[in-house]
C-alpha cells in the first residue's frame, strides 16, 4: 500500500486523513476492530510516546496475522508499565524474559512454532533502544544474521528511561540524561558517539528494515503490516518521544515526533535486503531549534546563553540526513 | 544397544533419543563434541522434527531455548565453564520462569587463569539458580541420567542439568549401553506444558512481581525441588525396571554399612575412590563412600541415612568457595548438624590436576586416624606457594600471580610423566 499519494499537509495533521480515505486504506487505530494489544489501565505516564507506538505497531500486526500473533519483550519502560502483577494489559500472548535477549527468546518461540508445524503463528520481538542497540546488539545481530523470522521493534526513547534517563548509544549529542548532565564546557551527551542500528540492520542485508515514528500512524502501520507479509529477519526502529526523559509536554509528544522527522534529525524510511527503498520526504524542512527549544533535555542550548554554535552542528546533523537520505524528495534513492 | 563410543558422543544420542525439538548450541570446549554430534544428527535427518541452531553466545543459547520452550518445544542446550557464566543471567531467568529445559553441563575449571580441564566450580557457581543438578559418575550414568532428566523437568516443569566431568568423561571412549528409542519413547512422552505461548489462549508470562508475592514465588520453586527429592528416586527406579540398570536415585553408597571414614564426591572421581576404598578395605580400614547424585535439590536426609553410624565425614571437593573452603562439605555439615561428626573437607582436582588413588589414600587414612586438617588441598605444591608469598610480600610490583608461578616451574612437558 503506497501512503504517500494524499497530502494530509492540507489538514497540517497527519491524523485527520482518514475521512479521506476509502474505507480499506484506513489505519488500523481507527477501526472498531482494532485488538488494543496493549489494553488501557497500564501504568505508563500520560504522553508516553513508547505506550502508543507499541498500541500502533502490535495492533497492526495483529492484524496483519488474523490475531496469530505471540510477542517477546525486552526489559524496560514498555515491560515495567505494562505488566505490574498481576495485571497485564497485553491482549496476545507475551513473554519477558531478560534485558539483553529479547530477539534470541523470539528466536526460540520462531523455532518452536516452526517444528510445532504452526506455521500460521508469527513473533514480535520488542525492546526500548538500550535493550536494543546496546545491551541485547549481540543477540540482535545473531538474530539478523541467522535472519530468522523475526520481526523486531525498536522504540527508541533516546535513553535508558526505565530506570531513570540515562545516556545510550542512541542518546543524541548535547541531550542531558543522569550520565550526561549539562554541566561542564561540554554540556550534556558528547558529539562523535552512537549507533545507528537501522543502518547496521541493513549492513546485515536483512529482507527489511524501516524506520517510523508515532508522528504518522498510517506509514508505521503500513510498515507493520508489509513486514508482517515477509519472513526472516526484519526490523522496525521507532522513535517514540518520552515526556519524562525528555522533558516535554506530555500533549507534545506527537508533535515532537514529527519535529524529529520534519528537521531531518529522525529519517524515515524503508530498506530491502540492505537497499534503501523508499523515505518519507520532507515537504517544508523545520530548523532544528523549533523541535530542541521543547525539551528540556536540551535547556542548555539556549539558556543562560544560546549555544548557536552548537545548535548550527546539530542543524548539520539534519542537513546530512536529508542529502544522505534524498529526504527532500531529489536525486536517486 | 552396548557401543564402544566417546562421552560426548554417548550423551549426543541420549539427547537424541529424549527427541529434542529445539537445540541451541555455542561451542566451548570440552562440551562441543556433544553439541557437533547433536549438529551432525540432526543435519543428516536422524532426529525427526527437531530445529539446531548455531547462536552468537551462551547468553544467546539459553534465550533460545528459554522462548522455544515457552511456546511448548523440548528445548536443549549444553555448555560448560565461562559459557555457563556468560548466560548466567538466563539460567537463573529459565528456572524463575519454571521452563523444563535440560542442559549438559561438560565440568570444566573458571578463569582466571583460564583453564579448560575438569573441575566442577562452574556447575556448582549455579548450585543456588534453581536448576535440579545431576552429576554422573560414568558415561552410563551420563547416558541414564540425561534421559531421565528430561522426563523430571517435564514433569516439574523445573530445568535441570546434567553434569559430565570434562575430558574425564566427555572424551573417555568406553563401552555404553545405548537405549533404543522404543525404550526412551515409552519412558518419555510428550512434553505437556503447564504454560504456553498460544494465540488461542493468550497468557502474560514474565510480568514484574513485588514485594507482595515474590516471597511465595520463590517458595514453591523450592517446594518443586523438594518434590525432586521423592521424584528423582522414583524415576530412576521406574528407569531401572525398564532398562535393567541403576542410577541409584538421590545418591549411591558404596561399602558403607559398617563404615567409619565415608568418603562423599560428586562425579567421576567416585570411580578412583571406590577403588581406594577397596585397598583399604582390604587392609582392614572401615571405610566407605557416597556418590552424591543429586546436588540439587540436596538429599539431606538420604545422607543422613547413609552416614548413619560412621565416625567422620571426608568430602572431596572439585571446586573452592574462595575465602571458606568447601561448596559441597558446607551443605554435607548442614545435613549433618548435630550429628557432631567431624567433616574433612579435601580440595581436590582443581583445573584438570590428577587426582591419584597414592594421594587420596594418604589424605584418608590421615582422616580415619583423626589427624587431617579440616581443610586440605590435595597435592598442593608448598614449596611453590611459599615461594610466591615471599615474593609477595617483599616486591610491592609482584607481577601477575599465574604467570609468576608459571615461571617457576618452567615448561609444561618438565612436569608430566
Ligand atoms: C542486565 C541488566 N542490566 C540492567 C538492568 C536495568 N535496566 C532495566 S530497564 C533499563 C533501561 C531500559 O532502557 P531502554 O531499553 O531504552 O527502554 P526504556 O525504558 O527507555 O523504554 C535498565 C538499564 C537490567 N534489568 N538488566
Ligand atoms: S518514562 Fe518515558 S517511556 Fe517510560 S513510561 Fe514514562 S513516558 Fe513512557
Ligand atoms: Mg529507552
Amino acid at each position: 500500500m503506497r501512503t504517500s499519494h494524499v497530502k494530509f499537509y492540507q489538514t497540517g495533521t497527519f491524523t485527520v486523513g482518514n475521512r479521506l480515505l476509502s474505507e480499506t486504506e484506513r489505519s488500523v487505530q481507527s477501526t472498531l476492530e482494532r485488538t488494543n494489544a496493549l489494553n488501557s489501565g497500564h501504568r505508563a505516564c500520560q504522553g508516553c510516546g513508547e505506550a502508543l507506538g507499541a498500541r500502533y505497531a502490535i495492533d497492526a500486526a495483529m492484524r496483519a496475522t488474523n490475531n496469530q500473533l505471540i510477542a517477546a519483550n525486552a526489559t524496560g519502560c514498555l515491560e515495567v508499565f505494562s505488566t505490574p502483577y498481576p495485571e497485564t494489559s497485553w491482549q496476545v500472548p507475551w513473554i519477558h524474559s531478560l534485558f539483553g535477549n529479547a530477539a534470541a527468546v523470539a528466536t526460540g518461540v520462531a523455532a518452536a512454532l516452526r517444528v510445532k508445524g504452526r506455521t500460521d503463528t508469527r513473533v514480535v520481538a520488542q525492546g526500548g533502544d538500550g535493550g536494543t542497540t546496546d545491551i541485547g546488539f549481540g543477540c540482535l545481530s545473531g538474530m539478523f544474521e541467522r535472519n530468522d523470522d523475526v520481526l523486531y521493534i525498536c522504540y527508541d526513547n533516546e535513553a535508558y528511561m526505565n530506570t531513570g534517563v540515562q545516556r545510550s548509544s542512541a542518546t543524541p549529542p548535547t541531550a542531558r540524561t543522569a550520565t550526561t548532565q549539562a554541566v561542564g564546557p561540554e554540556p550534556g551527551n558528547v558529539f562523535g558517539q552512537g549507533k545507528n542500528v537501522p543502518l547496521i540492520a541493513m549492513a546485515h542485508e536483512i529482507p527489511y528494515v524501516a524506520t517510523a515514528s508515532v508522528a504518522d500512524v498510517r506509514d508505521l502501520e503500513a510498515k507493520v503490516t508489509k513486514a508482517m507479509s515477509m519472513h526472516g529477519a526484519r526490523y522496525i526502529h521507532i522513535l517514540v518521544p518520552c515526556p519524562l526523559g525528555w522533558g516535554s509536554a506530555p500533549h507534545d509528544t506527537v508533535k515532537l515526533a514529527r519535529l524529529a522527522t520534519e528537521s531531518g534529525l529522525f529519517p524515515v524510511f524503508e530498506a530491502e535486503r540492505g537497499e534503501i527503498t523508499d523515505r518519507r520526504t520532507i515537504r517544508k524542512q523545520v530548523p532544528v531549534e523549533e523541535y530542541l527549544r521543547l525539551q528540556r533535555r536540551f535547556a542548555h542550548l539556549f539558556k543562560p546563553v544560546l549555544q548557536v554554535d552548537v545548535i548550527a552542528r546539530l542543524q548539520a546533523a539534519a542537513d546530512r540526513n536529508i542529502r544522505r537520505f534524498g529526504l527532500h524528495g531529489q536525486g536517486e534513492l | 544397544m552396548l557401543k564402544q563410543i566417546e562421552g560426548s558422543r554417548a550423551v549426543a544420542e541420549a539427547v537424541a533419543l529424549c527427541r529434542p525439538e529445539v537445540i541451541c548450541a555455542y561451542p566451548i570446549t570440552p562440551q562441543t563434541h556433544i553439541v557437533e554430534n547433536l549438529g551432525q544428527m540432526v543435519k543428516a535427518g536422524e532426529v525427526d522434527n527437531c530445529e539446531f541452531i548455531n547462536v552468537e553466545s551462551e547468553f544467546a543459547a539459553l534465550s533460545v531455548a528459554i522462548g522455544a520452550s515457552a511456546t511448548g518445544a523440548r528445548a536443549y542446550t549444553a555448555t560448560a565453564s565461562q559459557g555457563l557464566l556468560f548466560m548466567a543471567e538466563a539460567v537463573y531467568n529459565a528456572s524463575g520462569l519454571g521452563l523444563p529445559i535440560v542442559m549438559t553441563i561438560g565440568n570444566r575449571a573458571i578463569g582466571a587463569p583460564i583453564n579448560i580441564w575438569n573441575d566442577q566450580q562452574d556447575s556448582m557457581s549455579m548450585r543456588d539458580a534453581g536448576w535440579i543438578q545431576l552429576y554422573a559418575e560414568t558415561n552410563q550414568d551420563a547416558v541414564d541420567l540425561h534421559i531421565q532428566a528430561t522426563r523430571l523437568a517435564e514433569e516439574l516443569s523445573v530445568p535441570v542439568m546434567v553434569c559430565v566431568d570434562g575430558f574425564i568423561l566427555t572424551h573417555a571412549y568406553e563401552r555404553v549401553d545405548i537405549p533404543t528409542q522404543e525404550q526412551v519413547d515409552a519412558f518419555v512422552p510428550a512434553f505437556e506444558p503447564r504454560q504456553l505461548l498460544d494465540p488461542a489462549e493468550p497468557v502474560t508470562i514474565g510480568a514484574m512481581v513485588g514485594p507482595e508475592a515474590f516471597t511465595e514465588v520463590r517458595y514453591l520453586a523450592h517446594y518443586r525441588q523438594m518434590q525432586a527429592l521423592w521424584l528423582i528416586p522414583e524415576l530412576a527406579e521406574e528407569y531401572e525396571q525398564q532398562f535393567g540398570r541403576s542410577t541409584g536415585g538421590l545418591l549411591r553408597s558404596y561399602r558403607s554399612d559398617d563404615a567409619e571414614t565415608l568418603v562423599i564426591a560428586l562425579g567421576s572421581v567416585n570411580g578412583t575412590i571406590k577403588d581406594v576404598v577397596d585397598k583399604l578395605r582390604d587392609e582392614g580400614t572401615a571405610i566407605g563412600s557416597v556418590s552424591i547424585t543429586s546436588f540439587r535439590p540436596f538429599p539431606a536426609k538420604r545422607l543422613r541415612e547413609v552416614v548413619g553410624q560412621a565416625r567422620r565425614v571426608v568430602v572431596i571437593e572439585k571446586s573452592l568457595a574462595v575465602g571458606i573452603g568447601g561448596i559441597v562439605s558446607t551443605d554435607v555439615r548442614m545435613a549433618l548438624a548435630g550429628a557432631g561428626l567431624p567433616v574433612y573437607t579435601v580440595v581436590a582436582g582443581l583445573g584438570g590436576r590428577a587426582i591419584t588413588q597414592a594421594s587420596l589414600r594418604e589424605a584418608l587414612l590421615k582422616a580415619h586416624r583423626d589427624v587431617l586438617e579440616r581443610l586440605t588441598f590435595l597435592d598442593l605444591r608448598h614449596d611453590v606457594i611459599h615461594r610466591e608469598i615471599e615474593r609477595l610480600e617483599t616486591q610491592r610490583r609482584s607481577g601477575p600471580v599465574a604467570e609468576n608461578i608459571l615461571r617457576q616451574l618452567g615448561s609444561v612437558a618438565d612436569h608430566i610423566g
